[in-house]
């Protein structure tokens, strides 16, 4: 099966092979992947469904290597990522993907602007031109007036809108979104998904975000459905 | 646009650790109190250590060299000071006899007594001595202006004074005092020098408010005795300090005719042996308290990983989020450490600064002069900054080993 990717002799972006997560705790081991098969490309917009307790997230946060699978293989560009390092892991969170969480995860005490510096910081820029970067990934989400405010100065789209350019700051070529709706009405929801497909549509980035609404779902070009632990379905849209 | 790599981000986490812990003043301010009172304690106990074997020091060359000293008295007696000037034990010719023993360089007999000492109109009670013409040798204490007297003087029992500083300023004012005739005990003295300035002695007295005359005149003329209060006695070497007290016991039991099997009618105290014993027992002493203040030092950076422990429970979620955006175990160990080290830091600073304090204040309150080196001030902030770092690095390290998933996930 691997080489049917090899035909045209380029690497998909992304391609899960038989991607297994057993959760033990105590003596029982608790299967939330049972062999995930997947292959993204470059400048792709996929969302991923299903009933909560799915394994959404346990995926996303494989996908966004911030976990590693218990069995399988992950190819991030090529190069098997499934078994690397800590270290190499957060490397590759710094430089290839941007994270975007229903919570959305801000600093509390650092102000907008440096939040969205903050990834820029970890890939070791500190300067003038990292504060110039990160000004303009919070120009993209239409927040320059707010830039000198703290987190809980500022309304939750808002914040939202602050981790999609702390996510897009690094130029990180995939986004990663797990349910970025889930704590906004659907106005706010509504004005977050824009930006998410201005981010597709202008920059290129590839996006993967998981969601439990249709209408979130609908701004993607491809639909993938899971379904206790595997993938049910997978259509463009 | 390539942004440029500046080299130099530790400021930046110097700066961020700074205002982390700004944001919780009250308990950073706790937190380093265990490491300021440690620190404050260590430089104010060597401070007071170095004053007071500095004091010491000063005493030990102040009293001449190779110093001992013998008083009359016995031990069954009582105490060190009960025979003093009471029992009319040591002579003049018991003075000449020690001077012949071979590890004496020389000697002086000391009778002393407080008079009046009369300038036409002005008059001063003073310590009057009587001494040999070896008292500038034995005392290390040479005049200033003048002349000291003679051994032809000391025979003759002549009528010539040496003054000291305080006393001649007392008398004389500015007018310099050689030359001039003063009385003491309704008899006339002609000053032939000045000493030059001693300062306090160990026991506070100002040594330079004295007279000092032939002991001979002392004797007839002044006292009425034939028995001196003391001999002082300067050894060729500070070895021979000890030899000098055993020949110097047994010529005084032979020459006092006292049977084996009786005690000493005087005693020989080596001054340069008690003033080194005082000195390292001070040293001792500062090395205790030192340690006390060492433990309370440890006992502030126990403190420090306890509130960095609290810190970073308190701070997991912040750590997933770094860890989640690309925090590698370095960057969060790195975070953690730095954060511990300015606050010990700062508590070493701060300590140093309320050691100073305790420090002038006792120069400022009390006869002792502490003396605060460069030394303790340098063990100090290398110190607190080792413990900052030994005590935050396992809050630190406990906080770069974390799970990103799980720790995202703490509330
Ligand atoms: N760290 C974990 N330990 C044990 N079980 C877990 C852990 N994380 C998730 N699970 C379980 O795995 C299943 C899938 O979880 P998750 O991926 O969060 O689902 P979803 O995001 O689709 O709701 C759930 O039953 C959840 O309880
Ligand atoms: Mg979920």
């Amino acid at each position: 099966m691997a080489n049917s990717y090899d035909i045209t002799g380029k690497d998909p972006l992304i391609r899960l092979e038989n991607i297994g997560m057993i959760y033990k705790i105590g003596d029982i081991s608790y299967e939330v992947l049972k062999g995930i098969n997947l292959t993204v490309e470059n400048g792709e917009f996929v969302s991923i469904m299903g009933a909560s307790g799915s394994g959404k997230s346990t995926l996303m946060n494989i996908l966004g290597c911030l976990d590693k699978p218990t069995s399988g293989n992950y190819f991030l560009e090529g190069r098997d990522v499934s078994k690397l390092t800590p270290d190499e892991l957060a490397e590759i969170r710094n430089k290839k993907i941007g994270f975007v969480f229903q919570g959305f995860n801000l600093i509390q005490r650092l102000s907008i602007l440096e939040n969205v510096m903050l990834p820029l910081y970890y890939a070791g820029l500190h300067s003038k031109d990292s504060e110039e970067m990160a000004l303009n990934a919070l120009k993209l989400v239409d927040l320059s007036e707010k830039v000198n405010k703290f987190p809980n100065q500022i309304s939750g789209g808002e914040q939202q809108r602050v981790a999609i350019a702390r996510a897009v700051v690094n130029d990180a070529p995939i986004i990663m979104a797990d349910e970025p709706t889930g704590n906004l009405d659907s106005v706010r929801g509504a004005d977050v998904m824009n930006f998410f497909e201005k981010i597709n549509a202008e920059r290129g980035a590839t996006i993967i975000l998981v969601t439990h609404d249709k209408h979130v779902a609908d701004y993607a070009k491809r639909l993938i459905t899971v379904k206790d632990g595997i993938i049910l379905s997978s259509e463009t849209i | 646009m390539k942004p440029k790599r500046v080299k130099f981000a530790f400021f930046l986490d110097l700066e961020s650790a700074y205002k982390t812990l700004l944001r919780n003043k009250i308990r950073s301010f706790l937190t380093i109190l265990g490491i300021i009172i440690g620190v404050g304690s260590v430089i104010a106990t060597i401070g007071i250590g170095q004053g007071a074997s500095k004091a010491i020091q000063n005493s030990i060359n102040s009293m001449g060299s190779n110093m001992l000293i013998i008083l009359p008295g016995s031990s069954s007696l009582g105490g060190i000071n009960s025979g003093f000037g009471v029992l009319p034990t040591l002579t003049l010719n018991d003075v000449y006899a020690i001077r012949k023993l071979s590890s004496v360089r020389t000697d002086t007999a000391i009778l002393g007594m407080s008079q009046q000492v009369i300038w036409r109109g002005n008059n001063w009670s003073t310590l009057i001595m009587g001494a040999d013409s070896t008292f500038p040798i034995v005392r290390k204490w040479p005049v200033a202006k003048g002349v000291f007297f003679t051994p032809q003087q000391v025979a003759s029992a002549a009528n010539v004074a040496v003054i000291g500083n305080t006393a001649a300023t007392e008398l004389f004012g500015l007018i310099n005092p050689i030359g001039h005739i003063i009385i003491i005990h309704s008899v006339p003295f002609t000053v032939i020098g000045l000493l030059s300035i001693k300062g306090f002695n160990a026991f506070g007295q100002d040594q330079d408010d004295t007279v000092i005359i032939p002991i001979t005149t002392m004797m007839e003329k002044i006292a009425g005795t034939t028995w001196v209060h003391a001999i002082a006695v300067s050894a060729k070497t500070q070895k021979d300090t000890v030899t000098a007290q055993s020949q110097i016991t047994q010529l005084l039991r032979q020459r006092h005719h006292i049977p084996i099997n009786k005690p000493n009618d005087f005693f020989v105290r080596n001054l340069t042996e008690i003033a080194q014993a005082a000195n390292s027992s001070a040293a001792t002493f500062t090395i205790l308290l030192a340690s006390i203040a060492a433990v309370s030092l440890l006992v502030g950076g126990i403190g420090i990983m306890n509130i960095m422990l609290v810190s970073v429970t308190e701070r997991t979620k912040e750590i997933g989020i770094r860890m989640a955006i690309g925090a590698k175990k370095s960057d969060i160990l790195k975070q953690f450490l730095i954060e511990s080290a300015v606050l010990s830091l700062f508590g070493g600073l701060l300590g140093i600064t309320l050691g100073f304090g305790i420090s002038s204040a006792i120069s400022a309150f009390s006869p002792l002069k502490t003396v605060v080196t460069a030394e303790p001030i340098i063990i100090s902030v290398v110190f607190s900054l080792c413990v900052g770092i030994f005590f935050g690095f396992y809050p630190a390290y406990k906080a770069s080993r974390m799970n990103p998933v799980e720790a995202l996930r703490y509330e």
